[in-house]
């Protein structure tokens, strides 16, 4: 469904953009061409593995590598010792590879280069390590206790006035917020407060960390790896390793899925450092099992919401407070959990207060709208129990209160044009609304408001003799991007879709890009890329003017050629692209259009998801047997790969809601670290996931794109909790809503009501 | 790591008895190379058995049919006789891992895993299935439910194979039915397992009954009171209960990632109660 409003925007009449063509990586995916991280390869290359601790938090007293290094086929360990202190990236570098410590199972303690796979396994276990044991803290709640054991000695809380005195395991405290909520609630007609809690997810990508390093002798490094982000990877590597940054070239692979998890390095500095000793490339991968116990998993979390509202629904105020644990280093997203809580509503009177702590586990990695779907499901299921207590339909109860433009966001700024009623409005029209629901089923709704970045982005397009079009982006494809920058290129210069070829460039070929995160590449690549392409028609036109011996200003760009702009200009036939790229040598040599910039204007994307949950009353096992996400998406550009991002945030909140968690075991090593245990949902798990494409035009961009990969995660769990506790009759308030939790709860209410 | 592919059984054996350190059978390989990859076990020797052509084939044999070693899941599935026999084996059995691991997957395989969570277990020991084994002191036949001892450990000597399964034949008027609880819908380990095989006479009352149980003790289990309490009823409402209460008074499960024992033992009963009515369905024809 098109909801196309007045604005000029999206009144627009697009020739390419908005149609669904191949994607220009889609062969070599389908065909197993494509190279992914661990398919790079080398001559002389030694293959890298890691020693990780089996403790949760223990001393690192010593670490013996001499029998390992006598072993035949070994040619290198490093450790600690092999990287120098370093404030700038302090945590980085102790996770990559422990310093003082090792603070979670799974943690690098040391890495051998071997010249095969058999020989560094044997290596790593010649490595003798002399661990002092910690007592450990994996739950947050009890990570935050007085008493609690201490990860870091010198972790005093900041954001508190007056700051601590003594160190604990909570790294920050945030609060946003406006009004007066004691005011609110006193204006309530109705309260309802709940405790919530969340596990620790995994993006779950299903490719694993890779690598190919190779060190010079001169000092020169080059470095291929999987990665969102490769002048990320350069930036913590140099620095790790102490080289300048114009001397290490990383270049990106396909990657197999990241979802925010492969925004940092944890094998890319070991690998230099393996191939800066040994003078050979260094291939590392990942094993399954070391994703899960050492890369990036989202935050583990508990909090409490509390929302007033009077008699006809008006919330007068909404309260929480968020504690999110982010592995053994601060930075946990509850800064943004706090933020987003409450974003999708114009409220009066609202307070967040977050808190950021440490715990023994791995340290987090962004996870898709990081921190924003914790905080979700708590406050979206306070929503539905608010709706149910004041007899409103949920999406009235949105409707009266949700936020539009001009309201002041629950986090400070005031919004621009949002498109939150919008999705509201689709969800009530759409067919499954009122669809009936069989025995045991259970219908569920939730909102989710995700930010949209912008940021460095810096695009460079050629113009070929041939009249097609080189286009280098510096933001790794991870959602067909390579696709809607083709379409928006070929838009701009009037050409067709498949006369324009979209790579990722490598480090040294473009200027800096930030990371692929924060939805921003459709927004801000795309945006750079529209820019290019004017840059490359003024000069196009330059070049038409030159040959037609006219003014530049007297020649227009209109639908792929250059004309002459008016009767007075001359009468000169129309000059297509190809034309004027076919005597480009003639007339000035080659023609290319650049953008290099720090994109503002980014819009936020609001989402609406609907979904009916079957319980099996008798075992606890909850189905998903029908879904419709509906988001705001400014404007399609690739509306298959729009919808893709709706789906893949739809699926990863069903794992998330229902099975998906780390599960740590007494002495605080995690139990299911592998996708048999580790549960993300399989194709059978989901029904079709349907989706509403809603446009509303985000003014900032001159199509009116919306980042929209992030905000599909946002309302899943919150719209299935509800689902779920609507089919079984009893609130769930903790996550994942397992069989055995489902059942315990589903029993426990059965032996009340007999009582 | 030696490994071998011996094109008799005679060889197969004689490498068995004769290795020096550790050995192992390799038959699909679907938990093998799993643990092998994982560096749970360190082998010094690998013998497949795939080789084998009298372990690749399925027989019929007393009314019964007679399942080689080697046959993959796939294979199973697609053979009418044993479709028709025992379905409930051939349903749990096609239950093990995905479209792909099917292709490896093997029954005698997935009993010698010795996994109390095995799925095609509980199926083979309602059905009453032998097992024959072939070793250095030649061959003997013994009961599937005697095969594993404990989680990971099975009875079998030093230089024995189990060389085939064999399903006995069974009365006209009969059903099987396998059930396990996974969170998921497909590709994941058993939580509980239950299998139920019934005979019924011309009345349609039960006149003969195994229930079996997966996942829920150190062993699948067979529940006597469980097929006790089914024979001589028509399986109605009273029966289904007594039943599910004898499958869960079975249980003596563990708390672990997979469900803990409360969730086990609740869940034994249902299972046990919704397999026995598949099976009476299909007993009655």
């Amino acid at each position: 469904m098109l909801d196309k409003t007045k604005d000029p925007v999206a009144e627009r009449d697009f020739k390419v953009v908005g149609t669904r063509p191949v994607r220009p990586d889609g062969v070599d995916k389908v065909t197993g061409r494509a190279r992914f991280g661990a398919d790079i390869s080398a001559p002389g290359m030694l293959v890298g593995k890691v020693k990780r601790s089996p403790h949760a938090h223990a001393k690192l007293v010593s670490i013996d590598t001499e029998k390992a290094l006598a072993l035949p086929g070994v040619k290198a360990v490093v450790t600690r010792d092999d990287f120098a202190e370093n404030k700038k990236q302090c945590d980085v570098l102790r996770n990559i590879m422990a310093r003082e410590k090792v603070l979670y199972d799974g943690h690098a303690v040391a890495a051998v280069a071997a010249t095969s796979a058999t020989v560094a396994r044997k290596a790593l276990k010649l490595i003798e390590v002399e661990y002092d044991v910690l007592p450990h803290v994996i739950d947050v709640d009890e990570a935050m206790k007085p008493g609690a054991p201490l990860l870091h000695d010198d972790m005093i809380t900041k954001g508190v006035d007056p700051e601590p005195e003594t160190a604990s395991n909570i790294a920050q405290r945030y609060e946003f917020g406006h009004g007066d909520v004691e005011k609110g609630f006193a204006e309530a007609d109705v309260v309802v407060e709940r405790d919530f809690k969340t596990a620790a997810a995994h993006q779950g990508y299903i490719e694993p960390h890779a690598c190919l390093a190779s060190f010079t002798p001169d000092g020169q490094g080059e470095l291929w790896c999987c990665t969102q982000g490769h002048y990320a990877i350069r930036g913590f590597c140099a620095d790790l390793l102490g080289m300048d940054i114009s001397k290490l070239r990383v270049t990106a692979s396909e990657i197999g899925g990241g979802f925010g998890g492969k925004t940092t390095v944890f094998l890319e500095p070991l690998a230099l450092a393996l191939s800066r000793k040994t003078g050979r490339p260094v291939k590392m991968v990942m094993s399954r099992e070391e994703v899960f116990r050492a890369s990036g998993p989202t935050a583990s979390t508990s909090s409490r919401v509390k929302v007033g509202a009077t008699k006809d629904g008006k919330i007068t105020a909404g309260e929480a407070e968020f504690r999110y644990q982010g592995g053994a280093f601060k930075g946990s997203p509850v800064q943004f959990g706090a933020m987003c809580a409450f974003a999708c509503y114009a409220l009066e009177n609202v307070k967040t207060v977050g808190y950021d702590v440490v715990t023994n586990r791995p340290k987090q990695a962004a996870y898709r709208a990081p921190g924003a779907p914790m905080a979700a499901f708590a406050v979206e299921s306070v929503i539905e129990e608010l709706a149910v207590e004041l007899s409103i339909d949920p999406v009235e109860l949105r409707l009266i209160n949700a936020a539009e433009e001009g309201d002041q966001s629950s986090f400070g700024p005031t919004f621009p044009r949002i498109g939150l009623v919008e999705t509201l409005e689709a969800t009530k029209a759409h067919e499954h609304f009122s669809a009936p629901l069989g025995p045991n089923q259970g219908r569920g709704i939730a909102s989710g408001y995700w930010f949209n970045f912008g940021g460095a982005t810096s695009v460079s397009l050629n113009i070929q003799p041939d009249g097609t079009v080189a286009l280098a982006v510096g933001t790794p494809d991870i959602g067909g991007s390579r696709a809607s920058m083709s379409l928006m290129a070929a838009e701009e210069l009037g050409i067709a879709y498949e006369k324009v070829k979209a790579i990722v460039a490598d480090t040294a070929s473009l200027g800096y890009n930030e990371v692929s995160h924060g939805s921003r590449v459709t927004f801000a690549s795309g945006l750079a890329t529209i820019e290019a392409a004017r840059n490359a028609k003024k000069i196009l036109c330059a070049r038409a003017a030159k040959m037609w011996e006219i003014p530049e200003e007297a020649v227009e760009w209109v639908d792929g050629h250059a004309r002459p702009a008016g009767a007075n200009a001359g009468d000169f036939e129309p000059m297509s692209l190809a034309d004027i790229a076919k005597v480009a040598e003639q007339t000035g040599g080659p023609i290319s259009g650049h953008q290099e910039h720090n994109a503002s204007g980014a819009g936020a994307s609001f989402a609406t998801h609907m979904v009916d949950v079957e319980v099996d009353p008798e075992t606890g096992r909850a189905h998903v047997v029908r879904y419709t996400a509906v988001q705001d998406a400014g404007k399609a550009i690739h509306p298959s790969y729009v919808e893709g991002q709706f789906q893949g945030g739809a699926a990863q909140g069903v794992g998330w809601a229902l099975n998906e968690e780390y599960i740590y075991n007494d002495d605080g090593r995690l139990e299911n670290p592998g996708f048999l245990d580790y549960r993300i949902p399989v194709c059978s798990d989901l029904p079709m996931l349907d989706t509403v494409i809603v446009e509303v035009p985000n003014p900032g961009h001159p199509y009116g794109v919306r980042g929209v990969g992030e905000t599909g995660i946002v309302p899943p769990m919150a719209a299935i909790a509800n689902a779920v506790s609507a089919a079984a009759g009893v609130r769930m308030t903790e996550l994942p809503m397992s069989p055995p939790k489902l059942l315990k709860a589903i029993n426990a209410k059965k032996a009340n009501g007999s009582a | 790591m030696q490994y071998e592919a011996p094109q008799t059984l005679d060889a197969a054996v004689a490498l068995l008895a004769d290795a020096r350190g550790a050995a192992r059978v390799l038959a699909g390989g679907t938990d093998l190379l799993v643990q092998l990859r994982s560096g749970a076990i360190e082998p010094d020797l690998v013998v497949d058995i795939k080789r084998i052509d009298e372990l690749k084939k399925i027989t019929a044999e007393d009314g019964g049919y007679r399942i080689g070693a080697a046959v993959s899941g796939a294979e199973l599935g697609e053979h009418e006789g044993v479709r028709a026999l025992w379905p409930g084996v051939v349903e749990a059995t096609e239950l093990i891992g995905s479209t792909q691991v099917q292709g490896r997957a093997t029954m005698a395989g997935n009993l010698c895993n010795a996994s109390p969570a095995a799925d095609s277990v509980p199926a083979m020991v309602a059905a009453d299935a032998t097992a024959r084994i072939v070793g250095p002191d030649g061959v003997r036949d013994t009961s599937v439910r005697d095969v594993a001892t404990g989680p990971g450990q099975t009875s079998l000597g030093r230089g024995e194979i189990v060389v085939s399964i064999f399903l006995p034949a069974r009365p006209a008027r009969s059903g099987d039915a396998y059930l396990r609880f996974i969170p998921r819908t497909e590709m994941d380990i058993a939580v509980v397992g239950a299998a139920v095989s019934v005979s019924l006479d011309d009345e349609g009352t039960c006149v003969a009954a195994r229930v079996s149980l997966g996942a829920v003790a150190a062993r699948v289990l067979l529940v006597d009171e469980g097929a006790r309490v089914l024979i001589g009823t028509k399986l109605d409402d009273d029966a289904l209960q007594a039943l599910a209460a004898a499958a869960s008074a079975a249980c003596s499960p563990i708390n672990d990632k997979r469900g803990t024992i409360e969730f086990r033992t609740d869940v034994a009963g249902v299972l046990a109660r919704r397999a026995a009515q598949t099976a009476f369905e299909r007993a009655k024809g």
